[in-house]
């Protein structure tokens, strides 16, 4: 009817006005004096007591809280989580990437008597610069050893320090997304908690029992 | 005394808010009203078709998530029907269905993107652009839980979908969908019946039913002029024959019909992801490697493969010459044909109707150009 739409809209923008705020505050969230002391981990009037400078900031409104963005376990993140161990150098990663932007130089490594010849990781470089986070290399990997990570805060300020080296990817903290692996699912890894770093738990396969491998190294032989 | 008047060109954009994007408009104005449009677009342009034909077919879904980067789900899918009907695979019932469950919340996302920047245009600042928004997050949020990412989502393979949908999708999904509909409600008690949506939309930049199918125009914006026409209906793909859904229909193909058709047809999106969840059954999301292998080589021929994407008919036309890439490929951007009316749409018209009736056309400048 002519005349009612008005009012109805303005009410359902007085509806949504009286509704919590769905912002979500990124990277700090401004607290209060409260929230101040519960992230410094005692109660008020002894943060009152003991810091007063902090908490007349946060009385002020000036403090800040750092928080965590709320993300899927399958987020595409733009740290690459690599376990050399299990890496065999086959390049299907580089092979499948579509702008072909992974770098793999590998050598002739260790004779093994029971393995047979193994190759050596040389040079496993990413231009995260250039990628676009789709994920295919993770997809092409045979042997788990490559897995999307989880976090995004990898802005840098020159180009050059955006191409993910080996020895980066060792280093860093293992926690790769659950992207196109079922296990860590199934398991019920969390990469925001809890790291992996036995590279025997990122495989799709259970890792086999001594009694097992000698079966099939030395008894079936 | 008698004011001499004379028309003015002016030029909008390329780098102007109003314009979805980098489009360029040069418009002679007599006063206020409108005598001569000239668009002119290309600013966007990155060649994905040419790089299509140095991918392999898999890694194609990539460059189609940007061409409509606010239905990066309905190009995925298209795509990927026709590489299927090139390969000749037999997708996985269970892909099919996730692929169609995301398909469809993609469908409400961009038509809430639509009406949230058509009132926009209109001069609502903000607030229902923001209450469109919000919803969307929480899609995005889904297709974040299902493949990683929000927007290039590159969640179909050939043969299905990569990867089941986790534990967690359902409970979201459900919740999702009832808030879909409150949000809908509230969009259409605060729009549908507002006498400024009504004075400013109605009567304005209507196209005749017969011009708008000589100009192959198709989606939301031939609905809107009572020409019943849904490739989900005239032409069932995946598993669209099982599912019954109403066509929305407005006759007066006026810029209020057109906003009117989106949201009806996001409860309609809203239905059919019902059924999707009722119907869908466990089972592998794609074939194995040994049936469809990570690199395919089709045999040499072309297919063409249509469905009813968020602004019309979006197809993707493939050749083959046997390879492990394209020979060529093609892509029937919707928007393009869609803008090719903007001219019959503006001439006569007032300046401030201008970019109401651009955003009622629903344009992506990613899918313009490619």
């Amino acid at each position: 009817m002519i005349g009612l739409g008005l009012p109805r809209g303005f009410m359902v923008t007085l509806k949504n006005f009286l509704r919590p705020a769905v912002t979500e505050q990124y990277p700090d969230r401004h607290v209060g004096l409260i929230g101040a002391a519960k992230a410094a981990g005692m109660n008020p009037f002894q943060f009152l007591v003991k810091k007063p400078a902090d908490s007349m900031k946060a009385i002020a409104g000036l403090a800040t809280v750092p928080v965590a963005v709320k993300q899927s376990a399958r987020f595409r993140g733009n740290e690459f989580t690599f376990f050399e161990d299990r890496c065999t150098a086959c390049a299907s990663c580089a092979k499948y990437c579509p702008l072909g932007i992974i770098e793999i130089v590998s050598v002739p490594g260790k004779i093994d008597a029971q393995e047979g010849e193994s190759y050596k990781l040389d040079v496993f470089d990413i231009d995260i610069g250039r990628c676009m986070f789709c994920g295919l290399c993770v997809e092409a990997c045979p042997y788990d050893a490559l897995h999307m990570g989880t976090s995004f805060e990898r802005s840098r300020y020159v180009r050059d320090e955006l191409i993910i080296t080996k020895e980066d990817l060792f280093d860093a903290p293992k926690r790769p997304s659950s992207f196109y692996r079922p296990q860590f699912e199934e398991k019920g890894f969390d990469p925001f908690a809890e790291t992996i770093e036995d590279f025997h738990d990122a495989g799709r396969h259970e890792r086999p029992s001594d009694e097992d491998l000698k079966r099939k190294w030395v008894d079936e032989r | 005394m008698a004011i001499r008047t004379q028309p003015v060109t002016v030029n909008l954009g390329p780098q102007h808010p109003s314009t979805h994007g980098v489009f360029r408009m040069r418009v002679m104005f007599d006063g206020e009203e409108i005598v001569d449009v000239e668009p002119v677009f290309g600013y966007l342009h990155r060649g994905s078709e040419k790089l299509a034909e140095e991918r392999t077919y898999t890694q194609i879904v990539t460059l189609t998530d940007r061409m409509d980067y606010v239905s990066s789900m309905l190009n995925n899918q298209a795509y990927i029907l026709a590489v299927e009907k090139l390969a000749g695979i037999e997708p996985s019932p269970r892909g099919v269905w996730l692929r169609m469950i995301a398909s469809e919340l993609q469908r409400i996302a961009s038509h809430l993107v639509a009406t949230g920047f058509l009132l926009q245009d209109l001069g609502a600042l903000g607030t229902p652009l923001i209450y469109a928004m919000r919803e969307r997050e929480n899609i995005l949020d889904m297709f974040e839980m299902l493949c990683g990412a929000r927007i290039t989502n590159s969640y179909l393979r050939p043969g299905g979908v990569f990867m089941d949908a986790p534990s967690e999708f359902w409970p979201a999904l459900d919740r999702g969908l009832n808030d879909i509909v409150n949000t809908i409600d509230e969009l259409e008690t605060y729009l549908s019946g507002n006498e400024i949506v009504f004075s400013r939309t109605k009567g304005t930049a209507v196209l005749p039913k017969e011009l708008l199918i000589n100009a192959s125009i198709t989606g939301p914006m031939l609905r809107a002029s009572g020409v019943d026409w849904d490739l989900r209906h005239r032409a069932p793909y995946d598993y669209y024959d099982r599912i019954s859904f109403e066509r929305k229909l407005h006759t007066a193909s006026d810029n209020y019909a057109r906003y009117w058709v989106r949201v009806q047809e996001a409860r309609e999106s809203v239905k059919i992801i019902r059924q999707c969840i009722e119907q869908i059954e466990p089972g592998e999301v794609r074939p194995s490697f040994d049936d469809v292998p990570r690199l395919i080589r089709p045999p040499v021929g072309d297919a063409y493969a249509a469905i009813e994407g968020s602004k019309g008919e979006l197809g993707f036309y493939l050749v083959s010459d046997g390879g492990i890439a394209p020979y060529r490929m093609h892509v029937r951007a919707s928007s393009l044909i869609n803008l090719t009316l903007l001219r019959d749409m503006l001439i006569g018209g007032q300046f401030g109707d201008l970019f109401v009736t651009f955003g009622s056309v629903d344009l992506n400048m990613g899918e313009v150009d490619r």
